[in-house]
């Protein structure tokens, strides 16, 4: 069973230190979150996960293997949210989930993206073109993005930003679905609303701690 | 593969949707052509010494035109970083961008060449090492400018900068795309230089998605 | 041997050790080599005197392609091996480097202009320089173009390398395009063959070229590590709120 783990990450953005010597493992099923202050780390170290960003020092394994050796795999199981929501204004909905999809599905994309839509309660925006979104519609397109094509680590950056409270119920019951096929979740959050069976690493603590 | 077709496919389909782009750029193309005979007179002889001159130099600036927007919408919305996050090689994904700004920028220019020849006076022996020479070395400006266009990402001043960066890197091309037209025009074979421009494009192929992606890399870092 | 010189203090102490004596060094050799070559070598039978400016215009036209392969190197480190300093002479050297293209573009066009008649011609070795002083520009300019100067690092290194490979693709297509257009009568920049007399005041010149170049490094290093330190000093008391002695 792959473990996604991390040892001894250090990590330096903008001039400052962020974080140091921490550690975190996650087992399938899995959940972890981020808690801490604006500007503790919480995107930085998801970052990390995604391999985005090299930390400076420390280690991010998946099934004992360095993700740094092969970027592209570790790319093909995780799926990431970000602060931002790409969805491109002249393109509809199911177009801008049609490009993402298709770099990950061989085939049923249609399907799939059918049924992602339906899963996220916004099946009636299938036609709509990105521009007369709002932001909370912007993001649960990009849920969906995460729910229509498979893969076992998903890293969110404050995932509930935006979303209504039906919306974050059909957020966290695609987590506990995913949770529940053994994939794992490590998301960072303001909000109260987390499983009550996950782990959590408190960022907030480095800052006291560098002073 | 798929992946280097889904992401040309996305990008053009946008371009298509997001207007007139390659019009703009091939309406500079001719402006700028045009200023020459305002500037240093209608003389026929005089417009078609230095007409393949002219014509390139403005081709040159107006490929650079259209890099700085290349990576700059994705940057911004957030897709740029994640599609450095899809399980397509990030080379890849630098060679469609290539291949989408020298189909709405390169593409263009030549078409319209041909009209600009005539503006200047060109001599008709002077037409097909033209046509042949930016087919040549359109593919390579755009190869090169792309790298530009990722090193500027998240950069203060963009446009200007990219011009500073670009255009020194461009004059290779140009010497030899001048010279192949020179040469013909002359009476000699142009094929040492037009030899030169495709080993300019073959060398520039690998090197450039790769100096690309990595400079998109720390962009998004 | 760099791991050592990873650890900025211990840098500073080296620096500050040397830096006397690379001064003393680079005063001599460029003296001398200026005083041989201005009063102790032979003027040109063609060019008389003024043959005289390429001793400060050969050797500059040297350290502008050094300082631009030294900065290529010092770039691929730093992409590399991340090691600190790297990055720091890569910046520290770009100013230097680009003083020397200009000083090689002026006593080029001084050169000229008694053989000539014109300020600016466009030979082959002027044109070259020209476009390398571009190159060194736009390195400079990227460099400073980011608000974060580790991203401003990362993507002026990757330029770097790009131009350094460019470097002599340039040199062959302005060759090739100044053999084309050149007309027959030109004299050649490079002056007359050369003799014993003139080859060690050039040695000298190039040398002392080259240690002044070490000497003005490591002025400018010494400046970015202390800077660094500042702005450390000054982002701990903006967390702060206090003021740090």
């Amino acid at each position: 069973m792959p473990h996604f783990t991390g040892t001894d990450l250090v990590c330096f953005r903008g001039e400052r230190t962020v974080f140091t010597d921490l550690d975190f493992a996650l087992a399938p099923g899995d959940a972890l979150v981020l808690r801490g202050p604006n500007g503790s780390g919480k995107s930085s170290l998801l970052r990390v996960m995604a391999g985005l960003s090299q930390p400076l020092a420390g280690t991010v394994t998946w099934d004992k293997e360095a993700i740094a050796e092969d970027p592209e795999a570790h790319n093909h199981r995780l799926h990431y949210i970000g602060h931002a929501d790409p969805v491109k204004p002249v393109l509809t909905v199911t177009e801008n989930l049609n490009f993402w999809i298709s770099l990950r599905l061989e085939g049923g994309v249609d399907d799939a993206i059918k049924a992602a839509l339906g899963r996220l309660g916004i099946s009636h925006l299938a036609d709509v073109p990105g521009r007369f979104l709002s932001a909370g519609q912007k993001r649960r397109v990009n849920l969906a993005r995460i729910v229509a094509a498979p893969a076992p680590l998903w890293l969110l950056d404050e995932p509930h930003t935006a979303l209504d409270q039906a919306a974050m119920d059909n957020l966290d019951d695609a987590i506990a679905g995913h949770r529940d096929g053994g994939g794992m979740v490590v998301m960072s959050s303001h909000a109260m609303a987390a499983p009550e069976d996950a782990q959590t690493i408190d960022l907030g603590h480095f800052q006291e701690r560098a002073h | 593969m798929n992946g280097f077709l889904q992401i040309v496919r996305r990008d053009l389909h946008l371009a298509m949707r997001q207007g007139m782009d390659s019009l703009m750029v091939v309406a500079f193309f001719v402006i700028a052509v045009v200023l020459f005979p305002f500037g240093v007179g209608p003389e026929s002889s005089i417009l078609a010494r230095i007409a393949p001159g002219v014509i390139w130099v403005a081709a040159l600036l107006s490929s650079m035109l259209s890099l700085e927007r290349l990576f700059q919408a994705d940057y911004e919305d957030g897709s740029l970083e994640l599609l450095a996050l899809q399980p397509v090689a990030l080379e890849i994904t630098v060679m469609a961008k290539v291949t989408v700004h020298w189909l709405t920028t390169g593409l263009p220019l030549i078409v319209a060449a041909p009209l600009l020849a005539v503006l200047m006076n060109l001599p008709d022996d002077g037409f097909v090492p033209l046509m042949i020479a930016l087919a040549l070395g359109t593919p390579a400006l755009s190869l090169i400018g792309t790298i530009g266009a990722a090193l500027i990402l998240g950069s203060r001043r963009g446009g200007i900068l990219l011009s500073l960066l670009v255009l020194p890197l461009y004059i290779p091309v140009l010497i030899f795309g001048v010279s192949a037209v020179d040469a013909v025009i002359g009476g000699f074979s142009a094929r040492p230089q037009l030899l030169i421009l495709s080993g300019l494009l073959v060398a520039a192929l690998p090197l450039c998605p790769w100096a690309g992606a990595a400079a998109v890399r720390q962009g998004i870092e | 041997m760099f791991h050592r010189f990873a650890n900025p203090t211990r840098f500073l102490r080296f620096a500050a050790v040397i830096q006397p004596w690379i001064a003393a060094i680079t005063v001599a050799l460029i003296g001398s080599g200026l005083y041989l070559g201005l009063f102790n070598s032979p003027a040109d039978y063609q060019q008389g005197e003024t043959v005289r400016i390429m001793y400060v215009h050969v050797p500059s036209a040297w350290m502008a392609l050094f300082c631009y392969s030294a900065m290529a190197g010092a770039c691929a480190i730093a992409l590399i091996w991340k090691h600190p300093l790297a990055e720091l002479s890569a910046k520290a050297t770009a100013p230097i480097g680009a003083g020397f293209t200009f000083l090689a573009l002026v006593t080029g066009s001084l050169w000229g202009k008694p053989m000539w008649g014109t300020w600016w011609v466009w030979d082959a070795r002027l044109t070259s320089m020209l476009v390398l002083l571009f190159l060194y520009l736009g390195y400079m300019a990227l460099n400073n173009a980011f608000d974060d100067p580790a991203r401003g690092a990362k993507s002026s290194s990757i330029l770097a390398l790009v131009g350094f490979v460019n470097v002599p693709i340039i040199k062959f297509s302005v060759d090739w395009w100044n053999t084309l257009h050149q007309p027959a009568s030109v004299v050649k920049m490079t002056g007359p063959a050369i003799h014993a007399s003139m080859l060690t005041p050039l040695l000298l010149m190039g040398v002392g070229f080259t240690t002044y170049y070490l000497w003005v490094m490591l002025i400018r290093i010494r400046y970015e590590v202390t800077a660094n330190k500042i702005r450390t000093l000054q982002r701990r008391q903006a967390a702060t709120g206090e003021s740090q002695a």
